[in-house]
Order: C-alpha cells, then sequence, then structure tokens
C-alpha cells in the first residue's frame, strides 16, 4: 500500500527567502493595541524563536498568522505570494498548522480521530476510511516515536501523550509551517528531549517552525533566528548565533534583568501546618510533612507524581480516603475550599484559565469574592471598601490594567496570575500554596513573583511552591520534598539541595526505586 | 461615589496607581440594555395610546399589570438562577401543584392563613427536590425540571382529572382581587416590593456577587471559596418559593383551581428574563432589565387585546418581539462592521 505519511522535501528554490512573511500587522482590541506594525519572517528548515514578555503580542500574531484573527492593517505573504486567512481553514489549507498551550483535542474521540479530525481520508462514497486513517495514524505515530494505539480514547492518556497526539495532528497536515506555542511547558525532561530530535526531524524536512518559548535554555538548544516583540511591537530579530542570553534579555523588557533569586534568611517559627498519614484511594499515599511559619516548602517531582493533587486535597478540592491535617496544632476537617479559606489555607491554581480568575467578573471583585465577608456589612456590598481592598493589593503586586472595573479576561496571563494572588493575600491567609507560579510567565514577571514571595515569607506567611523548574525549586525553597508516583521520596534540606539529588529521587534512579519505575512503564 | 479613590488604602507599595473605573455612572448607563428596553417599552406605550382610545384609562392600565406581575414574580428568583447558569422549567407546573394544594385544603375546610402557608410550603418543597436532584446528583437543570414538570402537573391532574377545586374562602380572594389604593393592586403592590427585593440581593449582596460569579465560572468560584452547590439549591428553593406566591396570587384571581392552571407561563417567563437582558448562557444580567421586560410584555399583550388581536397571534408577537430585541444589537454590531 503507497498511503505514505507526507514527509517530502518542500521546494527549496527560494531557500534564502522566507516561507511566510507577516509585515507592518497591527490588531487593535477595545482599550488595547496588541501588535503595532510587526513583522515576523519564518524561513524553510529552520526554527524561529518568538521571544517576549506576557502580554508582548505573541499569541495575537500567532493567532493572525493562523487565521483566527484578522489583522487591522499589514501583509502576509507565503512563499512570496500575498495572501489573506479569512478563517483557520484558509491557514490550514495553506499548511500552517499550530500546537497551541492548550491544545484543542477531543477527549470522547480515539488518538487516530484526533490526528485527522477536519481531514480524514474518505472512501469513494465520501464515508470516512477507517482503515487508512488507522494505519496512517499509525505510521505518523511511528515516526514521532509515540508509544501509542490509534484506537486509545483520547481521555485515557495523560498530558504528555495527549501533546504527542497534537504534534502528530500536525504533521499530518503536511504543514509547511509549525507554530509551537510553549510546547514543553507540560513535559518532563524525557519529554523535552523527545521533542527537540522530533523538532530536528521537522527541520531537515525542510519545515519552517516558529518556536514560542519563556525558557531561554531552551530557545539557544533549539532555534536558528529570534524575534523579540515587546509591547506589541518588533524590537528585533537576527540569528541566535550573533546574540546571547542578556541581548535576548535586554531586548524582551528593554533593561537589563537581575536573575539572581532573592537572598533569603532561612529563620523557621513554629509549625503552622502538619500533615499526617494524608492518603488518596489513586492518587497518592501516607503524605507527611510540616510546615512553619515564614518558611518556602518546595514540592518537587515529575508531572504526574501527585503533588497538585495534594495540594488540591489540603484544599478541600478533592476528598483523601485517610490521614490529618492539624492547623496551628488542631486537627481540621477541609471539606471545601471555603473550609480551606476559613482556616487560611489559599491556593494558586496552576490551571489559570479555568481554575484561577473568575473570567468575565471585573478585577476588584475577583480579588474581593473570597473577602467578601470583611468588605461588606450585614450581608450587603461595600462598593468603596471593595476598591479600596482591591487596590491594596493589585497596586502591591504592581499589576498593569487600565481600570479595577477592567474585565480579568482582558489581561494578559501573567496579569490574571497577579489577581489571583491578590485574591487570596487579601484574606490574609497563613499558608498559601503557589502551584506552578511561574510556569508560561515572562522573566521579568518571574522575578516579581519569586521577589514577592520572598518578601511574603520574610512577613511570616507559610509558602508552599509546587514547581517544576530546578532553578526555581532551589534557589527559592528553604526545605523541599520530592514526590514520586504519589509518594513522598524524599525530604532535602541544606547541603542535601543539588539538582543532581532533585533529578535522582524525582526519577527513582537509586537501588530501591528501579523496580517500581520499571512497574510503571 | 466619586471620591471612591480618596478612601482607598494607604499605599503600602511603589506599585503604579489604577483608578476605579473609567466609565462614569452616565456613560454606563448610556451602553446599557435596560435602556434599550426602556425606549422600546416607551414607543410601545406610545404606540398603544395612538391605536385604542381606551388604553390611557387609569382602571384599564390597572388591569393591564395582572398580564404581568405573576409571572414577573417567578421571573425576579428565575433572573438569578439563569445568571447562575441553571434553569427551572418546572415553575409553571409548582403553580398547578400548589393551587391543587390549597384547593385540597380549602375543601377540607382550612383557613385563608393556612392556604396561604400550604401555598408557599409547597412550593419550596418543590424547589428543594429540583435542587437536590440538580446540586446533590449533579444532573443538568434543564433535564431535571423538564421531568419535574410533567411529574408535578401531572400529580395535579391525577387528583383533579375533569374537575376543579372552587369555592376558597372569601378573605382569600385579596390576594388577586384586592387593591391596595385606588387602581393600584395588591399584586402590583408585592410586585414592585419583590423587584426591590430582588434588586438589592441581586445587585447589592454578597449572594447576589456569588450568583455572577458562579454563573460565569462555577470552577473558579469555586476555588475562590463559593460553596457553589449551596448558592445554586438556595436559588431552586427561591424559585419554588416564587412559584408559590405566584400560585396564591394567581388562585386567588382566579377563585378556582385546574390542573391547566399557568399551563405554558415556564415559556412566557423565561422570555421575560432573557428579554430583560439576562444572558441565557449564564453570567450576566440585571433586575431592572426583568422589571422594564416584564412592562413590555404586559403592555403589549394589553394593547394587542384592546385592538382585538386574537391569542395566539399576540404569542406570535411577543415571539417576534423577542427574536428581534435579541438580534437588533447583534444585527447592529454586524452592520457596522
Amino acid at each position: 500500500m503507497q498511503m505514505s505519511v507526507p514527509s517530502r522535501q518542500f521546494d527549496q528554490t527560494q531557500a534564502d527567502g522566507p516561507v511566510l512573511a507577516l509585515s507592518g500587522i497591527t490588531k487593535t482590541f477595545p482599550g488595547v493595541k496588541a501588535l503595532d506594525g510587526v513583522s515576523l519572517e519564518l524561513f524553510p528548515g529552520q526554527v524561529t524563536a518568538l521571544i517576549g514578555e506576557n502580554g508582548a503580542g505573541k499569541s495575537t500574531i500567532v493567532k493572525t498568522l493562523t487565521g483566527i484573527y484578522q489583522p487591522d492593517a499589514g501583509t502576509i505573504t507565503l512563499a512570496g505570494q500575498p495572501v489573506r486567512f479569512a478563517t483557520a481553514q484558509d491557514a490550514a489549507r495553506a499548511g500552517i498548522t499550530a500546537i497551541h498551550q492548550e491544545t484543542v483535542l477531543f477527549d470522547e474521540l480515539t488518538v487516530a480521530e484526533n490526528i485527522f479530525i477536519g481531514h480524514a481520508p474518505r472512501t469513494r462514497l465520501g464515508l470516512i476510511d477507517w482503515p487508512t486513517l488507522r494505519s496512517r495514524a499509525r505510521e505518523i505515530l511511528t515516526r514521532i516515536d509515540a508509544d501509542l494505539d490509534p484506537d486509545t480514547p483520547l481521555r485515557e492518556l495523560g498530558i504528555a501523550s495527549k501533546h504527542l497526539v497534537a504534534i502528530a495532528r500536525a504533521l499530518s497536515v503536511d504543514a509547511r509551517v509549525v507554530v509551537m506555542d510553549e510546547p514543553t511547558a507540560a513535559l518532563s525532561h524525557k519529554e523535552i528531549e523527545e521533542l527537540y530530535e522530533l523538532v530536528d526531524r521537522l527541520k531537515a524536512e525542510g519545515r519552517a517552525i516558529l518556536f514560542i518559548s519563556h525558557k531561554f535554555d531552551e530557545v539557544f538548544r533549539i532555534a536558528d533566528r529570534y524575534t523579540v516583540f515587546r509591547d506589541g511591537t518588533h524590537v528585533g530579530s537576527g540569528l541566535m548565533s550573533e546574540v546571547c542570553e542578556a541581548d535576548l534579555v535586554r531586548m524582551m523588557v528593554g533593561r537589563d534583568v537581575d536573575q539572581i533569586f532573592p537572598d533569603r534568611v532561612h529563620n523557621p517559627g513554629e509549625d503552622v501546618l502538619q500533615v499526617v498519614g494524608y492518603s488518596h484511594p489513586t492518587e497518592f499515599a501516607d503524605i507527611g510533612f510540616t510546615l512553619r511559619q515564614g518558611e518556602i516548602l518546595g514540592f518537587y517531582g515529575l508531572v504526574g507524581a501527585g503533588r497538585s493533587e495534594v495540594m488540591q486535597a489540603l484544599f478541600g478540592i478533592t476528598r483523601p480516603s485517610k490521614g490529618v491535617v492539624k492547623i496551628g496544632g488542631q486537627i481540621k476537617v477541609i471539606r471545601s475550599p471555603a473550609d480551606a479559606v476559613e482556616n487560611g489555607i489559599v491556593y494558586v491554581p496552576e490551571d489559570r484559565g479555568r481554575q484561577g480568575a473568575v473570567i468575565g467578573l471585573p478585577i476588584f471583585q475577583n480579588v474581593t469574592l473570597p473577602s467578601l465577608r470583611r468588605t461588606s456589612k450585614n450581608g450587603f456590598l461595600r462598593l468603596a471598601e471593595e476598591f479600596a481592598l482591591a487596590r491594596q493589593y493589585t497596586e502591591r503586586l504592581d499589576l498593569r490594567a487600565a481600570s479595577l472595573d477592567q474585565d480579568v479576561g482582558n489581561l494578559s496571563g501573567g496579569n490574571q496570575q497577579k489577581v489571583v494572588i491578590a485574591k487570596w493575600l487579601a484574606t490574609r491567609p497563613r499558608v498559601i500554596i503557589l502551584d506552578e507560579p511561574t510556569k508560561g510567565i515572562d522573566i521579568g514577571s518571574k522575578a516579581a513573583v519569586h521577589a514577592f514571595m520572598a518578601e511574603l515569607a520574610a512577613e511570616g506567611l507559610s509558602v508552599i511552591m509546587v514547581s517544576s523548574e530546578i532553578p526555581e525549586v532551589l534557589g527559592m525553597s528553604d526545605r523541599v520534598i520530592v514526590m514520586r508516583e504519589g509518594l513522598i521520596a524524599a525530604e532535602l534540606e541544606g547541603g542535601d539541595l543539588t539538582p543532581e539529588t532533585l533529578v535522582r529521587h524525582a526519577a527513582g534512579i537509586g537501588a530501591a526505586a528501579e523496580t517500581t519505575a520499571g512497574d510503571r512503564a | 461615589m466619586t471620591d471612591l479613590s480618596a478612601n482607598s488604602a494607604p499605599q503600602t507599595a511603589p506599585g503604579r496607581h489604577i483608578p476605579d473605573r473609567l466609565q462614569g455612572p452616565g456613560a454606563r448607563l448610556l451602553a446599557s440594555w435596560e435602556l434599550l428596553l426602556l425606549l422600546v417599552a416607551v414607543a410601545i406605550f406610545i404606540a398603544n395610546s395612538l391605536a385604542s382610545p381606551y388604553f390611557l384609562n387609569a382602571w384599564n392600565l390597572s388591569d393591564a399589570t395582572f398580564n404581568f406581575t405573576e409571572k414577573a414574580m417567578i421571573a425576579f428568583a428565575m433572573a438569578l438562577l439563569i445568571i447562575a447558569g441553571e434553569i427551572d422549567l418546572s415553575v409553571a407546573s409548582i403553580i398547578a401543584l400548589a393551587s391543587t394544594a390549597m384547593g385540597a385544603a380549602a375543601v377540607a375546610g382550612f383557613g385563608m392563613p393556612a392556604l396561604v402557608l400550604i401555598g408557599l410550603v409547597t412550593g419550596v418543597l418543590c424547589g428543594a427536590f429540583n435542587g437536590v436532584l440538580v446540586t446533590r446528583l449533579g444532573l443538568p437543570s434543564i433535564v431535571v425540571t423538564i421531568g419535574t414538570m410533567s411529574l408535578f402537573r401531572g400529580i395535579s391532574f391525577i387528583v383533579l382529572g375533569d374537575g376543579a377545586y372552587r369555592g376558597y374562602p372569601a378573605d382569600f380572594s385579596y390576594f388577586g382581587q384586592g387593591y391596595v389604593v385606588w387602581v393600584i393592586s395588591f399584586e402590583f403592590v408585592l410586585f414592585a416590593l419583590l423587584a426591590v427585593a430582588y434588586h438589592v440581593l441581586l445587585h447589592r449582596s454578597n449572594f447576589g456577587r456569588a450568583v455572577f460569579a458562579i454563573g460565569n465560572n462555577a470552577t473558579a468560584a469555586q476555588f475562590s471559596g463559593i460553596r457553589v452547590e449551596r448558592v445554586k439549591f438556595i436559588l431552586f428553593l427561591l424559585t419554588g418559593l416564587m412559584s408559590g406566591v405566584a400560585a396564591i396570587c394567581l388562585t386567588s384571581r382566579l377563585g378556582s383551581t385546574r390542573p391547566s392552571i399557568a399551563a405554558g407561563m415556564e415559556l412566557e417567563v423565561v422570555t421575560m428574563v432573557v428579554l430583560g437582558g439576562v444572558s441565557i448562557l449564564g453570567g450576566s444580567g440585571s433586575i431592572p432589565g426583568v422589571v422594564i421586560a416584564a412592562f413590555v410584555m404586559g403592555l403589549v399583550t394589553f394593547g394587542l387585546g384592546l385592538l382585538n388581536v386574537p391569542g395566539i397571534v399576540m404569542s406570535i408577537f411577543i415571539g417576534l418581539m423577542l427574536i428581534g430585541v435579541i438580534a437588533l444589537p447583534r444585527l447592529w454590531q454586524m452592520w457596522r462592521g
């Protein structure tokens, strides 16, 4: 059967010129100029890194070149021809495909159906040609070394496998231009390496790749060219070989940024939170730890190690099956987030879009939502108090917003995160749990979040930080708990805290761990 | 209100100043749905007074209010429920069941206060039944209440069959037929008081804020410490309670109970809520909008009635008006680009 997966070399006749060029692109939303005359060029067989802080216009340009947004001004040229993408289908037909931060896949469909949705091979009668669809799906999956059964329903896969499906989907349309929007955000080290190999393969096939990432090591590892945006304008582009990290950072933020973590004195007070024998039927077992006042306790582990699940149980989202939580020495039963907030435990979730800010409500109402009892009188709202409370905390976090009455949905991701943190600080909590607090946040905001965490701990707040970034874990934590497969693998402190020990315990490299890790695979 | 920023908390950090609001109250009013709807109401009022010489008569206008007062009472609670992302289609059937319960009690010789209590309690129990199914079992409210719509009225049919309850005590007639002063009916006064109460509840209370938060993103609201299920359960209780209140008024006005009482009213209530600018997807809406929508629907029905337009044509007109008022802003946007 000659149903080979498309992997032909693209026409390299104009190998020197860009395959896709956007120039003078301007896009305005009510109240914001998201893009102001920016340009972007993508070359066949090369990876172009798009770099910029949150709100710099990266997502907007991606949506423009994939036909989701129509630019107000500017031109798009594809292989030398001016084009207009009126719809996302137009862009897809022109060979432009995107793997988004949160790729839209369908949980109820199988892997193969997800790969070919919208362009399934047809029989002569116009019906879906299932045997071809399955075999082609299998071919693509083999090509990217994804060990997945095409007939598995997507909902049974983990986030990393879903990502592979998204990549397979991108390859199935024979894309000339592949946009990868923070593709490594949810992946483990091993998976990231596999992704790099895949990108190299795509390059070799002559595809142009636009790679969006906040991680500089990644950008230097994989990109050939760069383009930097700042506040919706084009700041610079060129070859990666001609810049250093400091240059990029300067272009990105318009100033030099101190990347060193804040100096902290580890001076913990009394025990604030004690967790003993905490277990969940499927997610974690026998979790025990103590959190002291003014301490930052890091939780490190691979994706799926059960860290977020433990935190969500502490916050009352899921019910543990066993175990005791003591707050200030007293046993507390937390059945809902409302209970958790009353007991001084708050949680900044990783999934900002769904669980973080209430999109549709204005900023000030988001901030005061859990504190209404304090700003109101006898159950009736007092707007002046609400604005005052919201202002106090949002300004402290240096929120960038047009007004406090603005819908949080119009803010960039980093600023939405600030609103969520402001919301919790306004409740004057004892324990704040931050789940991947700087994931997908640009370097400028990252430093601000880190400084702020240090400040909170110094003021006596106890912080739990779930993080998958080793420099962050090492730079911020007083102690670190490493989780692996739902269990605590190690508790590390002081001299034991090194990148090697973290990775070793997280991956279960060591005599005792070998067997269980093998079972899992 | 103008001097909010002066009250703000001490500036502890160097953050840049963020204004409270960019638009003043005037600008927000001009951009509001309520203003558009008010203009529609005024236009209908003028058209009616030109079309019929009997329209501008105090007693006729007073009669016209009965076209909407009972529905509007339910619409207030329904507005909150729909803003929170749920719906109750069983409200008209709750009226039938509550009215049947009151009728049976009246036949058994209970007096007016007992009848009122029975009407209210029946409504609350029906609302609690819906609420438990939706919040405890996690069933979709549209399915649950389509089911209870048949169930509640079905019970009424079993009890009454082709028959009817009559013979309510004389003092029971005040709720649907009494006047407080001059042409101002008891129902109208109750409608006005409830409008104020629901306005305060939705727009001025912590509970109302929770309703909006849930309607915009129930998950994020739960993650913000809102007791989502509890709020939703209370909203079903309120809708049941208001159906009980409407049952008392309607039964009192008609003086009898048949199992077909208030048939189809649930859709008119939902129409009123949506016409009032409440998003059927939840998350936005206002009580003033619903109040104006109640007047609009009442005026249209009454005006067409004066012109001897048959009922079926009226419902066609109401349907077209609903689609028109919903579609106009969208058409306007498309036309402008």
